[in-house]
Order: structure tokens, then sequence, then C-alpha cells
């Protein structure tokens, strides 16, 4: 699938803006802070209605606007279809499709796909198991829709049992505890951890030969990378994405921890205590890999979530690639190398402060981007 | 900012479910405008409200005497209980024509977040109700979100040694729509819970 047009109003530093984009490559280039990064945020968030860089939608609305438009023409399967977005902080976004307005804005999610790569992602690779168990469970949302209400149930399940654990610890120091309601938010826990967990480790077989193959492309050395998922299982566990038989290991596990939970009032077992471990060779990234390692690697995870869904059928055909700001810090050799494995991508939409920092081989469009302008040099 | 007695209205109105500071503002202005008399009859039926209106000493509905109209049927079955969150659950169902039976208003659900636990819900009053043997079935009706789910799990254990048919609302699409409109999840869920066609 593509973008033929993007068109905003009153989003970032953007009062209005119009550009029409091609198929293959298309190079944002201006010096920094000009409003490259704004321009794919808003793919993006077309694409998640979320921002990779924020969390809430108020600094997405132009500074004294009350609200932002986002709009793009998407072909999918050679369908056009026209997506429009109205952002209004506080306030349930509004959204159309073809001029019709859709009951849920939440509907135009996956109309367009894209995948993102931006500065951020480093903190894939550096950051807290935060960050990749939220790569593991967008990326499963975006494949099994479901599995959003799984998610959130996962995490209400989460609030009300340790709010359970603060106030019956409480009880229990001051002698007259109450468990019988924890029981069942146990039981609560260990099926909707249980489904989680199960579809997190199908995940992790899937993208493991890919973010292997994605690493390999870009780097020519310092591999082998290697994902392990740590569960809070323990070592003894075998991790088979069975949700019986997770279930009932979680189970197990929450009343061996018992005294500990209600000790401290948070639960100390389940998915939202996992992590998925990165190795380059024999070390975990975290911690030893050089910055371009680093880079490299959170680099060939998104990749691999690209091919991943690429490799989806019946979805409207390859999502759109965004690679912010990717080349400054690459040395040449991955530079190029990373050209030629996405200059065959359907869609590619690149951002560069220095245009001398995009390979040769990405001789696509070009866009100038200054002062919230935008102008088609190429 | 208004005057004394007028934001006193706005604020009062803004405590309401679903009234936000707007509407609680135009609430406030229309009453100020409205015809006295209307405002009187207003003003009445709230009084009324709470003076008349009890909580139905079995089954814990809203009731203007002391047992709702439902448990003072003789006709209705008198062996299956069907437990609610709320009253306005009850008029739902009822509407239905459906249920038969008699009901059980728990006054809530179980959600360790707002500090409520079983003992703040009608269930002392809903197993002294099954401690005599007559219920044979008790439908779980409580709403099918998390809180809902949880408090189901928990009375169907607590009702286990009893021996009764335990029987939960099957939660899925909502009817009237059809099916393509139907969101992922909610769709997603259905087919979760699917159940074999008996034919
Ligand atoms: N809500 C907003 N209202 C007005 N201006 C904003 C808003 N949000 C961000 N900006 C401005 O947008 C500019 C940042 O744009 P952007 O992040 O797209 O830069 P960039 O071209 O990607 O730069 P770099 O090369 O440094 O990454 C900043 O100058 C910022 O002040
Ligand atoms: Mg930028
Ligand atoms: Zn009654």
């Amino acid at each position: 699938m593509r973008l033929t047009h993007l068109s905003l109003r009153d989003f970032r530093s953007y009062v209005e803006v119009e550009l029409p984009l091609d198929a293959g490559v298309t190079a944002l280039v201006g010096p920094n802070g000009q409003g490259k990064t704004n321009l794919v945020e808003a793919v993006g968030y077309l694409a998640t209605l979320g921002s990779h860089r924020v969390a809430q939608d108020a600094p997405l609305v132009r500074l004294g606007s009350e609200r932002a438009v986002v709009r793009a023409n998407v072909v999918r399967d050679d369908r056009a279809l026209l997506v429009e977005i109205e952002i209004t902080p506080g306030k349930a976004n509004r959204a159309r499709v073809n001029r019709a307005p859709v009951p849920r804005a939440r509907e135009v999610i996956g109309i367009l796909r894209t995948v993102l790569f931006a500065p951020e992602d480093l903190a894939l690779v550096k950051g807290d198991p935060t960050e990749r168990r939220r790569f593991l469970d967008d990326l499963l949302v975006l494949r099994t829709p479901r599995l959003a209400g799984v998610r959130a149930d996962y995490d209400r399940v989460l609030r009300q049992r340790n709010a359970l654990l603060k106030s019956a610890g409480a009880g229990i120091r001051a002698g007259k505890g109450d468990l019988r309601t924890l029981e069942v938010w146990d039981s609560h826990l260990a099926t909707t951890g249980a489904e989680l967990l199960a579809a997190r480790l199908d995940l992790v077989e899937v993208i493991r030969p890919l973010v292997d193959k994605a690493y390999d492309a870009v780097a020519d050395s310092g591999g082998p990378v290697a994902l392990d998922y740590k569960c809070s299982l323990g070592e003894d566990v075998p991790l088979v994405p069975d949700r019986d038989v997770l279930s009932a290991a979680l189970l197990s596990e929450i009343s061996n921890l018992r005294r500990n939970e209600l000790e401290r009032g948070i639960s100390l077992v389940g998915p939202h205590r996992d992590d998925l471990l990165l190795k380059l060779g024999p070390l975990p990234a975290k911690g030893y890999a050089s910055h371009g390692e680093s880079w490299s690697f959170a680099l060939a995870l998104r990749l691999a979530a690209y091919d991943l869904l690429r490799s989806d059928t019946d979805e409207g055909g390859e999502p759109v690639l965004i690679l912010d700001d990717v080349f400054a810090e690459l040395d040449v050799g991955r530079r190029e190398r990373l050209a030629g494995m996405v200059a065959r991508a359907e869609q590619v939409l690149v951002t560069a402060a220095v245009a001398a920092d995009v390979p040769e081989e990405l001789a696509g469009a070009r866009v100038d981007v200054m002062a919230g302008e935008v102008r088609r040099v190429r | 900012m208004y005057e004394g007695v007028v934001q006193d209205l706005i604020d009062e109105l803004g405590q309401l479910p679903g009234v936000g500071p707007k509407s609680a503002q135009r609430i406030a202005f229309h009453l100020l405008a409205a015809d006295p008399v209307d405002v009187r009859r207003l003003i009445t039926a709230l009084t009324e409200v709470k003076e008349k209106v009890r909580f139905c000493r079995t089954c814990g509905n809203v009731a203007e005497e002391d047992q709702c109209r439902i448990c003072r049927d003789t006709r209705r079955d008198l062996s299956v209980i069907c437990v609610v969150e709320e009253s306005k659950d009850v008029v739902a169902i009822e509407k239905t024509r459906e249920f038969r039976g008699r009901y059980h208003v728990l006054g809530g659900a179980i959600s360790p977040i707002e500090g409520i636990g079983p003992d703040d819900l009608r269930v002392k009053e809903l197993m002294t109700r099954l401690a005599d043997g007559s219920i044979t079935e008790l439908i779980l009706a409580t709403d099918p979100n998390l809180e809902g789910e949880a408090t189901a799990t928990y009375l169907a254990r607590l009702v286990k040694p009893m021996g009764l048919r335990v029987t939960r609302l099957a939660s899925g699409l909502p009817v009237g729509g059809d099916l393509e409109y139907a969101d992922e999840v909610t769709l997603g869920r259905a087919f979760e819970g699917r159940r074999l066609l008996d034919v």
C-alpha cells in the first residue's frame, strides 16, 4: 500500500501543508527543527492513532490551535481511500473514511499500515524492559486486533490486583486479612496473562529469524543476534505457547509468591515483568553493544516487523516504511546496505538533516522541508 | 464563576453522572429561566424519590414497599435467581420478558481500586437466600467487563459447595447490529466464546 497525498492542518509546526507522494523512496531533507519528523509522525498517527514521540495528543496540535487534522489518500490493492483524523486534545478523535464519518475513530487503525523507525527506538535496545514489551505487544495487536482487548484487560487486572494486594497486605499485617477475593484476581491474572504470554512466545519464534536476517543484512558483522524471551516464571518452566500450561504455571508461581506479594503490595509474576533479551554474539546488547551496533539492532527489530507485516496476506500489501534520521548514525557500509534493502520497498519515507547522508541508491523523490513549508525538488 | 447560589447549583448538578461542567451550566440556566411550577414538580419528584423509595428487603431492587413488585409476584419461578449489579439491570432484563425467576441486586461489582469488596455488596444477603435449598439455579448476569467477570467468578466459587446450577450470560455481539459493524475486539471475543450448536 502507499500514500499518494498527505495534508495537515494545525498539526505540530504546520499551519497547513499539502504533500503529494509517489511510490518508492521519498527523502524529506532539511535542517534541524524544520518539521521533517512532524510529517512522518503524522503519517504514523494516521496508521495507529498514536504518536511515536508523545503519549498525549496535546503536543500534536499547533500551539494556539484547538484541533489538528491529518488527512491522507491511501492506495490499497489499487483501491483509493481518503482517511481523515481530527485530533482535539481531551476529546475523542473524529475520523472519516471517504468523507463519511466512522462511529469510532479506532476503526481507521490498520487502513494505513506503517512501520516507523525513529531515533527514539534506540530505547528498544538500551532502555527498560517496558520498551521491548511494548514493541512485542504493539506488533501483536497489529496482527491480531482481538489482543488489544486482552492487553487492556491484563492491565486492568493488574491494577485491580495490586490495589487489593496493598489493602489486603495492610489488613493482614493489622491482623484482619481477607484473601477470598484475591484468589479471583489470581485466576484472572493467570488466564489473561497466559493468553498474552502465549501470543508473545509465538511472536518471538516468528520474528527471531527475521531479526537475524535484518541485522545481517544491515551489519554484516558483530552478529549473530539472538532474542531470548525472559519470563518472570523462571527458568524451570518450559516456555511453550500453550495457554493452559502457562495459566497453570502462573497460578502456581502466584501461590509461591503469596507472602512476598502481600508484603510488597505488587504483582510479582506475569507478562508485565517479562523482558526480551537481546544479544549480540555472546554478549547482551544492553550495556555492551556500541552505539552504532545498538542502532543497527533497533533498526533490525523494526525491519523484522516490516518483513512480518509485509508477509501477512490480505492486508492491502506492504506497509509504508518510515525511516526517521536513520542514516546519520550509521557508517557508510551500513548506510549502503540498508539503502539496498529498502530501495525495493513499495513506499519508503526517509528523513535526513543533511542531504549527503542519504545514500545514492535511494535516488527517489526529494522534498525540502524548511520552516513548516515543503517543496518538491526532485 | 457565578455568584453564590447559581454556582452552588452548577456545582451540585456537576456531581451527577454524565454531567460535565458545560452541561451543568446549561441545566442551571435552563432551571433559572423555567416556569416555577415546573421546577416545583422537579423538586417534589426529587424529594419523594428519596422519601418513598426503599430497597426491597429480599432482593435489593428499588421498591416502594417493603418488597419490590417482582418479589411480591407469586407467579414468578421461585427456584431461579438472577444476580445483577444494579436495579437498572433488572429493568433491562425485565424488558426481554425472557426471565421468570427473581433477582438479586448486588449494588455494584468487586473493584479493589474503588475499595469495593464483597462485604460492600449484598453478598451475605444472597447467601442467606440460598441457604434453605429451594433455589436450584443461579444466573450470574453481572456486567460483561472485568469487574463483572471477577464478581461472577467470586460468587461461583462461593456457592460451589451448594451444588446449584450456576450459569453466566453469554457476552458477545450486540444484537440489532450487523456483524460487519461489530468492532474487531468484540467480534474477536465472540469467536473465542463461541458455543457448540446442538441440533
Ligand atoms: N504543537 C506544536 N506547535 C508548534 N510548533 C511545534 C509543535 N510541536 C513541535 N513544534 C515545533 O516543530 C519543530 C520540530 O519539528 P521536527 O521534530 O519535525 O523537526 P525535524 O525537522 O525533524 O528536526 P531534526 O532534524 O532536528 O530531527 C520544533 O521547532 C518544534 O518547536
Ligand atoms: Mg527529526
Ligand atoms: Zn425484590
